[in-house]
């Protein structure tokens, strides 16, 4: 029984992890309907700003977390100002095959700027470990945790109490719309990357600071997970995304605990196939019919 | 239309023929023509495991530079084509081919690791080129299917051997009897050290887990092995997991002695563990300053310290005794034609080079001795030289 409280909690962590990127994922496709496949090198580029700014400019690991989730967000405005806005009015196929193609430059830009060498990010945080009656848990752990909800909270805050949050809902319902009630379409697109991208930056530190390592192609796979998660929640819906990736992560460790670990991805992918054919429009989503 | 097909078929057909029936005309294999001895370097210089092999390419340039400097072999110096294998079998193959066949090299080093090596079985016997791997340990490179691969031969010892050595340094110096296995099952190299453990080890396997390269979670496997009963753990893999698994089990508590095989020979393997989680860990090695095999690792290590201002690796020195070992094949034939070196290496007696004399069994395997580092906070603190028995 300790054993499996503990391995829940250990679920627990990756979950936050995923959920957070899958917040990025949602949004994303909220407001303008793409899958940004970069969104996972947004999250390793997260962590590598992270390993730069504590090791070269000596900050601390909070300076540091806040100054690359700035960055990324800058760099998620950028992308999206390049490579997605021309084609915003082209099918969806080409915007999905250029996200694509944006993964791809990230990796490979990275790989032959820096090396495809793991890199070990500084431990900037002393590690320590604390025993809540047979539960252990390290001040990481809960650290990963605790950011990770308050930017959740503080996303649903920004979405539901703001000018901008009313703005980025308005888009999403229907954007020639609200362009017609005065609302700056394109602006509010570019507000929904920065959020993104900034909570995918948070996410790479944390996990660059978890794990100890990163590497350029460290984003594929949490990358793909959380799209997972966030078709799983219900793609489009900011706490579907959130309760998507606690699910994933939950269900990762879950697998690799009862001894399937060489069946821990195949899983996750499974689950995915069973959710699309028995409740297409995801956990949370509510079953619209949709015009044809 | 049908015809144009047909003379388009028969012309594929002879442009096909073509290098094949060349290659055939001259006997098996390259020769050396000119005043260079062309050798092929066909490395992991970037991708998964680049660290292994730029290590290698420091070693391997070392040599030749030193040999050249002291007039070559049989009068002619060494040319070295290094060639990048991008870490990918497939990537691999081709680049056997392609130093076989364009640039005509009498002999190959490389590559690195067991998968991509045996990726190349197929052109290098077909081309009648001999290759040395200085590093790829698995059993099956110079044996499949109880048949010795005719052009294939390594620098150090293989996965077996290892695995046996670890299993008897639990058992004798470790005094474990009961063992915890945390192994990856997707490659080649740690599927052998797996089996090779387990067929030695007299003890018991309290619990075996297996991960896949690229995991980075590990709290699940070590969570449930935590409060098991066992006296070390066993992680046959590379150091890039190896060391994640290192660094999660001491934070999370577990300080039982981690073993593992030459795949933890990698400064990042401390690097990604944290130094201070590093302690009482053994893993097979080639080579060790503190145990010298032969005479020959102090020039080596002054030599190697002198061009590149840092200790030399394992891996560092395997590259270099290929080197070493074609020169010895040659030098022994009187030739550097492919055929002569093939020959050569398979006769090769009493070979002295950095990480131990070796002589080369029947089976194409280098018999030398292994070391078995150990490592406190980070640092080698100890060192057994095996010999073989």
């Amino acid at each position: 029984m300790e054993v499996v409280i503990q391995q829940l909690v250990n679920g627990l962590f990756l979950g936050s992890i995923y959920a957070l990127l899958a917040l990025g994922y949602t949004m994303v496709y909220g407001i303008i309907k793409l899958i940004n496949f970069a969104h996972g090198e947004i999250y390793m580029l997260g962590g590598f700003m992270g390993y730069f700014f504590i090791n070269k400019l000596n900050l601390g690991f909070f300076p540091a977390l806040i100054l690359s989730m700035a960055g990324a967000a800058v760099i998620g405005v950028v992308i999206e100002f390049l490579a997605y806005r021309p084609l915003r009015k082209s099918t969806r196929i080409a915007a999905l095959i250029t996200a694509i193609g944006v993964s791809f430059l990230l990796q490979n830009g990275m790989i032959y700027w820096l090396g495809p060498e793991k890199k070990s990010f500084p431990q900037a945080i002393e590690f320590k470990n604390y025993q809540l009656g047979f539960i252990q848990i390290s001040n990481i752990q809960i650290l990963i945790l605790v950011i990770s909800l308050v930017l959740m909270i503080a996303l649903q805050l920004i979405v539901k109490k703001t000018k901008m949050g009313k703005a980025m809902r308005a888009v999403s319902v229907d954007a020639d719309a609200a362009q017609l009630m005065g609302i700056n379409v394109n602006r509010t697109i570019s507000f929904t990357f920065a959020l993104g991208s900034a909570l995918a930056a948070a996410a790479g530190m944390l996990i660059g600071l978890y794990y100890n390592s990163i590497d350029p192609m460290m984003g594929v796979v949490p990358g793909l997970k959380s799209f997972v998660a966030a078709v799983l929640g219900g793609i489009g819906i900011i706490p579907g995304a959130a309760l998507g990736g606690f699910v994933i992560g939950l269900l990762e460790t879950i697998t690799i605990a009862l001894g399937f670990s060489d069946y821990k991805d195949a899983v996750v992918y499974a689950l995915l196939i069973i959710i699309l054919l028995i409740r297409p429009a995801g956990i949370l989503g509510k079953n619209i019919k949709e015009k044809v | 239309m049908k015809k144009f097909s047909f003379l388009f078929a028969s012309l594929f057909l002879l442009a096909a023929c073509g290098p094949t029936a060349g290659g055939g005309a001259s006997g098996g294999g390259n020769k050396t023509e000119g005043d260079t001895i062309k050798i092929g370097m066909n490395m992991e210089l970037s991708g998964d495991v680049s660290a292994y092999g730029n290590a290698e390419k420091e070693g391997i340039t070392l040599a030749v530079e030193e040999i050249n400097e002291a007039g070559g072999v049989l009068g002619k110096k060494i040319e070295l084509i290094e060639k990048d294998n991008k870490s990918e079998n497939g990537e691999a193959t081709s680049v056997a081919a392609n130093l076989t066949a364009k640039d005509k090299v009498v002999a190959v080093v490389g590559p690195a690791t067991s998968g991509a090596t045996k990726a190349t079985i197929p052109n290098m016997t077909k081309a009648a080129v001999p290759v040395i791997t200085p590093s790829g340990t698995d059993d099956s490179i110079t044996v499949v299917n109880d048949k010795v691969q005719e052009y294939i031969f390594r620098a150090c010892f293989q996965d077996t051997f290892q695995g046996v050595i670890l299993a008897n340094f639990a058992q004798d110096n470790l005094k474990a009897e009961n063992v915890v296995i945390i192994g990856d099952n997707s490659s080649d190299y740690a599927i052998g050290l797996t089996k090779s453990f387990k067929d030695t080890f007299t003890g018991k396997i309290a619990k075996e887990e297996t991960f896949t390269a690229g995991d980075k979670d590990f709290q699940a496997i070590l969570t449930k092995i935590k409060d098991l009963d066992y006296d070390a753990i066993y992680i046959p893999g590379y150091y890039a997991e190896a060391g994640l698994i290192i660094k999660q089990a001491r934070e999370m508590g577990i300080d039982k002695p981690i073993l593992g095989a030459d795949g933890f020979g990698d400064e990042k393997l401390v690097e990604i563990a944290g130094a201070k989680n590093v302690s009482d860990v053994y893993y097979t090695g080639h080579f060790s300053e503190k145990a010298p095999a032969t005479d020959k690792v102090k020039p080596f290590v002054d030599a190697f310290k002198k061009k590149y201002d840092k200790q030399p690796s394992a891996f560092n020195a395997l590259g270099y005794d290929s080197v070493y070992m074609l020169k010895q094949a040659m030098e022994d034939k009187d030739s550097a034609d492919s055929k002569d070196i093939t020959e050569g290496l398979a006769s090769l007696k009493d070979f002295v080079g950095v990480t131990g004399k070796m002589t080369m069994d029947k089976d194409h395997n280098p018999e030398k001795s292994v070391v078995v580092l150990g490592l406190t906070e980070g640092k080698e603190t100890s060192a057994d030289a095996v010999e073989p028995k």
